[in-house]
């Protein structure tokens, strides 16, 4: 473990007392040329890093009227200041949300307002020197972009737009953070996060095969750039990889061949996460949106279904169609795109898959919402699906659930600390310190209500518990896939499973799913 | 770029320790990569560090937990075929620690 010390857990989440510079430092790992130069930035501070920085400002306030807003309107009202987790493990204040913001807007001020320009003293608005980057570097590298702040927010500042747009300029002066840009530049190359290459991820589905068949008796698939199947898989590469991830791919596999759908990932396009935006860059969000497109239309699929991955959802759900659109090639009855929690509840509700929740008797559940489901997409048809239905997913396949504090959860809930680009090794301190407030709405429920297991619909978190849940003294397979649940208690038919529960004959018609 | 110095040579390493020429990898390497990260290298941390090097000679990737659990049940026993038995030997978890002795580039992304 490393040199830092794991916040205690407090008896009250009280606001915590300020520890000034407590997190000051050079930030995350900075990029290279040979990263960068494919994603369009330069890969070193040029010259005049000055000039091109406020050119950028300038070009993103023109381009996104809500930065301009958002520079303009803050009132210091002080809502946001407790509403960070990063703020509340690490006590350093320019981690409030406001202060933070702070950050850009006194440059803002200095060159785009009247005030700022005549009398930059009244109005603290400073000059952009070499300092105030490395001070932006650092401390926009310190926000998951998760966005709780902004729920709390009179005026509707959204936080993580303006880290995105720091970030942003910050990338156009050869200062961007090695962890995002490395990993897009895979994606460009390899075609996926991991850089997972097409003979490796097929050897790792023809496994999963092997072994479903094994232990279930049906031969599943998980087919890779399989043309003519009904849909096309857009899932993190983590679940082809790590562990709870693949869990929950083994689960939407046996989902999808138990409803009928044929499906395929595709080795172009193996990749569901974009962290297009968790840099803040339209362009490579729209060039990553488009490998999706591509794959569709070149695996002839009709449908695209989206795995277990936060900001994948949130950018498929919220912008997909305007980067990649219009996907009119593909079946318009079907939502465009669907999330595997929609495909799998549907069937819940018309009785087409029988869960044996007994299966999941040893455990105890609560649900984790991951940010950028939460605060930044929908599920279903109705308003707070993105909250009900995977709640409503694995009650059907576990029977004990226990929602955790209120005010952690659903549009409230408390980022995991690894969002946004910050989960990387480098960052093991503000990851740690992060988690506090989610960890301590865990342990609440472990203690009072017999929790014993978290799980989470983002591979980002996933692997985020994996590594922080031992700092707080839980076990680190505490966190698992909302889909390892419904492997666990899926019956399909004709399988091995159903043979132990109904005896060796089948029944036509013996499907009844339990409420 | 910084170095380690093994049996004389120089070897150049990333920021996070792990090699930047893959090609620079023999075994006192890992040696000396554990000792820096005060892990002792028996028997059974060669075993996995080879099955590393093998699947990544193949695959041009580390291979998935899965795929390395499955591997060290079948050939050490089932009981030591699980993430827990990984995380013992290599405490900074499978996929990057003993990568890194390995001499294997670093699993990015969501992981």
């Amino acid at each position: 473990m490393a040199d830092f010390e794991t916040p205690k857990f407090r008896e009250y989440p009280v606001v915590p007392q300020i520890k000034p510079d407590a997190m000051a430092g050079d930030g995350p790992f900075v990029s290279r040329a040979e990263f960068d130069t494919d994603l369009g930035y330069p890969g070193e501070l040029p010259e005049n890093w000055k000039e091109k920085t406020l050119d950028k400002m300038q070009d993103l306030l023109g381009r996104y009227r809500s930065l301009q807003v958002f520079m303009d309107s803050c009132i210091k009202c002080g809502a946001c200041t407790d509403k960070c987790h990063y703020f509340i493990g690490t006590n350093d204040p320019k981690n409030m949300p406001v202060a933070r913001q702070d950050l850009m807007r006194k440059v803002y001020r200095r060159y785009f307002t009247f005030a700022g320009k005549y009398f930059p003293g009244l109005v603290g608005a400073v000059d952009l020197t070499e300092d105030v980057l490395k001070e932006w570097y650092n401390y926009y590298h310190q926000c998951s972009e998760c966005r709780r702040c902004s729920v709390f927010c009179p005026m509707g500042i959204d936080t993580a737009e303006v880290t995105m747009a720091a970030r942003e300029m910050l990338a156009h002066v050869g200062y961007a953070q090695k962890y995002s840009n490395q990993i897009i530049q895979k994606v460009y190359k390899i075609g996926n996060n991991l850089g997972l290459p097409g003979p490796a991820l097929k050897g790792i589905l023809e496994d999963l095969e092997e072994e479903v068949e094994e232990d279930t008796g049906v031969p599943v698939k998980y087919h890779m750039d399989k043309e003519g199947v009904e849909a096309l898989l857009m899932t993190p590469s983590a679940d082809f990889f790590a562990e709870p991830h693949i869990d929950g791919l083994i689960g939407y596999g046996k989902v999808l061949h138990e409803l009928g759908i044929t499906w395929t990932v595709s080795s172009k396009a193996s990749e569901a996460a974009n962290f297009g935006l968790f840099i803040g860059s339209y362009d490579n969000m729209q060039r990553i949106s488009m490998r999706i497109r591509e794959a569709a239309i070149e695996l002839k699929v009709k449908r695209i279904i989206f795995g277990e991955c936060g900001h994948a959802w949130r950018v498929a759900y919220s912008f997909l169609n305007t980067l990649a659109g219009p996907f009119d090639f593909l079946d318009q009855n079907y939502p465009i795109p669907q999330h595997i929690l929609e495909v799998t509840y549907g069937a819940l509700q018309e009785g087409k898959l029988r869960l044996n929740k007994e299966e999941n008797d040893h455990l105890t559940m609560t649900f984790h919402d991951s940010c950028n489901v939460a605060r930044a997409s929908r599920m279903g048809n109705k308003p707070g699906g993105q909250f009900d239905i995977p709640r409503a997913v694995i009650q059907a396949a576990c029977n004990n659930y226990v929602d955790m504090d209120s005010d952690t959860i659903k549009d409230a809930t408390f980022c995991c600390g690894g969002g946004g680009g910050i989960l990387t090794d480098d960052l093991m301190e503000l990851r740690v310190k992060g988690a506090l407030p989610r960890m301590e709405a865990l342990r609440q429920v472990t203690e009072e209500s017999g929790v014993t297991n978290i799980a989470a619909i983002c591979a980002i978190c996933k692997s985020q518990f994996t590594k922080t849940l031992p700092y707080y003294g839980f076990e680190m397979d505490a966190i698992m896939s909302v889909h390892q649940l419904v492997s666990e208690a899926i019956v399909m038919t004709g399988s091995e499973q159903e043979k132990e529960l109904d005896g060796v004959e089948d029944e036509e018609g013996t499907k009844e799913p339990e409420e | 770029m910084a170095t380690i110095s093994v049996e004389g040579k120089e070897i150049e390493v990333d920021e996070e320790g792990y090699l930047v020429n893959l090609a620079d990898w023999f075994p006192a390497v890992a040696t000396e990569m554990a000792k820096i990260d005060e892990v002792d290298l028996g028997d059974d941390h060669w075993d996995i560090i080879n099955f590393l090097r093998e699947y990544y000679e193949e695959y041009q990737i580390a291979p998935a937990v899965r795929v390395l659990t499955k591997a060290v049940a079948k050939k050490l026993g089932k009981e030591k075929g699980n993430s827990k038995y990984l995380y013992e030997l290599f405490p900074y978890g499978p996929g990057k620690q003993a990568c890194k002795f390995a001499g294997l580039p670093k699993p990015t992304g969501c992981v």
